[in-house]
């Protein structure tokens, strides 16, 4: 790939290696999301997707590898004790800020209301002004179809209603990249469309998404790019009909004849 | 029996002024100290973990009586070197030498119940503060703290209600508290109902504390009611009021 490619991208990550307890989970996968992309992860459990995704913005530290942010390039030294310095760590919390997170559990801070946890980022990190933060999150929330409940607490909502509260939050950060971790999977099958329906909104408006997912049909949709995970490597990559009408892969076969 | 209270009842309340202020003062300065210590023990530093587990153990482990002879009476022993320091003032007196101790003490426990307060935070909500790029300071301010106090509130209380009733024994030291009062009027009048009196006064305060205690942690756990009728009312005060009001059925 070219080198010019490489500093334009959204989202590049190189040869990322990670193990757990002397097990090696990711053994080398490289990504690179230029903007607009939409690339789905694809894989079995276990195959190391989600510390894929949480590699990338530094939730989980690769034991080795690149990942560099449109182009600036992340500093993962440590030092001996595993912590970092204070100007690294400013760096990572920057990055941070500009990729947005939504988990597959939703991870919404339940002693907020709903309109105060898509206020946090924006006013605390950023530190924006409140009261432009305002109208912004409730735009937000209203194009996710949760204004109305904007006084609630996490607590009383549907995983559906959490979820798209949390896509919300993300996006009020306004992320250059989202990352989503299995958004559907902790729902109620009749509550899946309603996130889906708002994920591939953003798709099409052209957001630079990456997505674990297990919902094939969705990630054949929305995605330019599917990447098939097994066993912490890339087994097969391409474009969405390349991977699902033609999977060369044996392991990818087994897999999608598995998913139907 | 009312005859007493006429004539020492004002005694008694003076002793209740005394142990009001004998357990505020060593309560809230133990809630200061408690936090920062709760939050190095959780540590992976070895250097700040053994020396506060030690604390810990010494102060939950022994008796209170046991701890606040060894400040009053321990402290005589080494009465030149104190003197020399300029510490002397400190522990010869009663009033703070009891204050030292009680905050040691409360400190300890406050100190653990923080720390299971710690360990219960929701790691999916600290994470979530961490992807959206948060500092740690403001973790702790937004996310960690509020759900720590939230869980640890009702310990809390319970402790601080078991500081302000331990704290009688500090009569034994001299201290003119509710039960030095008390004490004090049954050898001149060796009329048994001031013990009596003293336990209403006892059960008066904790019922106050523990009634305001309560309405305090409805307010931080409101979050964890169910919401009713939420759509009819919009702004945030009208929500909580009704909510409390609500409760209060
Ligand atoms: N923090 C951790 N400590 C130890 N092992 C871990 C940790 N996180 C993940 N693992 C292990 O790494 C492997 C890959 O986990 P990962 O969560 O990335 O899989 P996944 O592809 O996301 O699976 P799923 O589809 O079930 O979410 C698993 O075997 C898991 O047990
Ligand atoms: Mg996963």
């Amino acid at each position: 790939m070219s080198t010019k490619s490489i500093s334009e991208a959204a989202l590049y990550a190189e040869d990322l290696h990670k193990s757990f307890g002397g097990i090696e989970v990711l053994k080398g996968v490289s990504l690179t999301a230029q903007k607009h992309d939409v690339i789905s992860i694809i894989g079995s459990s276990g195959s190391g997707k989600s510390t894929f995704l949480r590699c990338m913005n530094l939730l989980e530290f690769p034991d080795a590898g690149k990942i560099r942010v449109h182009g600036e390039k992340l500093d993962l030294s440590q030092n001996s004790r595993g912590g970092r310095s204070k100007h690294v760590q400013q760096q990572i919390e920057r990055i941070r800020s500009c990729l947005g997170m939504v988990f597959q559990s939703f991870n919404l801070w339940s002693h907020m209301s709903v309109l105060e946890n898509v206020m946090l980022g924006p006013c605390s990190v950023l530190k924006r002004n409140r009261d432009e933060v305002e109208v912004q999150a409730r735009a937000l929330l209203d194009r996710v179809g949760m204004l109305e409940k904007c006084h609630m607490y996490p607590d009383n909502l549907s995983g559906g209603q959490k979820q798209r509260v949390a896509i919300a939050r993300a996006l009020a950060m306004d992320p250059d990249v989202m990352l989503f971790d299995e958004p559907t999977s902790a729902l109620d099958p009749e509550l899946v469309n309603e996130v889906l329906l708002v994920i591939r909104e953003l798709a099409e408006e052209g957001r630079t998404m990456i997505m674990v997912t297990h919902e094939m049909r969705f990630a054949r949709d929305v995605s330019s790019q599917v990447v098939y995970l097994h066993q912490g490597r890339i087994e097969e990559q391409g474009s969405p009909e390349q991977l699902f009408n033609n999977p060369r892969s044996e392991h990818l076969q087994r897999f999608l004849s598995s998913q139907y | 029996m009312f005859e007493l209270l006429i004539n020492y009842g004002p005694k008694l309340l003076d002793g209740a002024v005394m142990t009001l202020q004998l357990t505020f003062i060593s309560v809230s300065i133990a809630g200061l100290l408690s936090l920062p210590l709760a939050i190095l023990r959780r540590s992976k530093n070895i250097l700040w973990q053994w020396p506060i587990r030690l604390y810990v153990s010494f102060f939950r482990g022994t008796p209170l009586l046991a701890q606040l002879f060894l400040v009053y009476y321990g402290s005589g022993q080494f009465r030149p070197e104190l003197t020399e320091l300029g510490l002397w003032w400190f522990f010869r007196d009663p009033y703070y030498c009891a204050l030292l101790t009680f905050a040691l003490n409360s400190t300890a426990y406050q100190l653990e119940i923080l720390r299971g307060g710690l360990q219960a935070v929701p790691y999916g909500e600290v994470e979530a503060g961490v992807a959206l790029g948060m500092p740690r300071r403001l973790l702790y301010q937004k996310i960690i703290l509020p759900h720590t106090y939230r869980i640890a509130f009702p310990a809390l209380g319970n402790e601080i209600i078991l500081m302000l009733k331990g704290g009688a024994i500090a009569s034994v030291i001299t201290l003119l508290d509710v039960m030095g009062h008390t004490r004090r009027v049954f050898s001149q009048t060796f009329d048994i109902s001031v013990y009596l009196w003293a336990a209403l006064i006892y059960l008066v305060i904790t019922t106050v504390f523990v009634l305001v205690w309560r309405l305090l942690e409805r307010r931080l756990t409101r979050h964890m009611f169910y919401q009713r009728d939420i759509k009819r009312i919009t702004p945030v005060e009208a929500t909580s009021t009704k909510m409390e009001a609500s409760n209060v059925n």
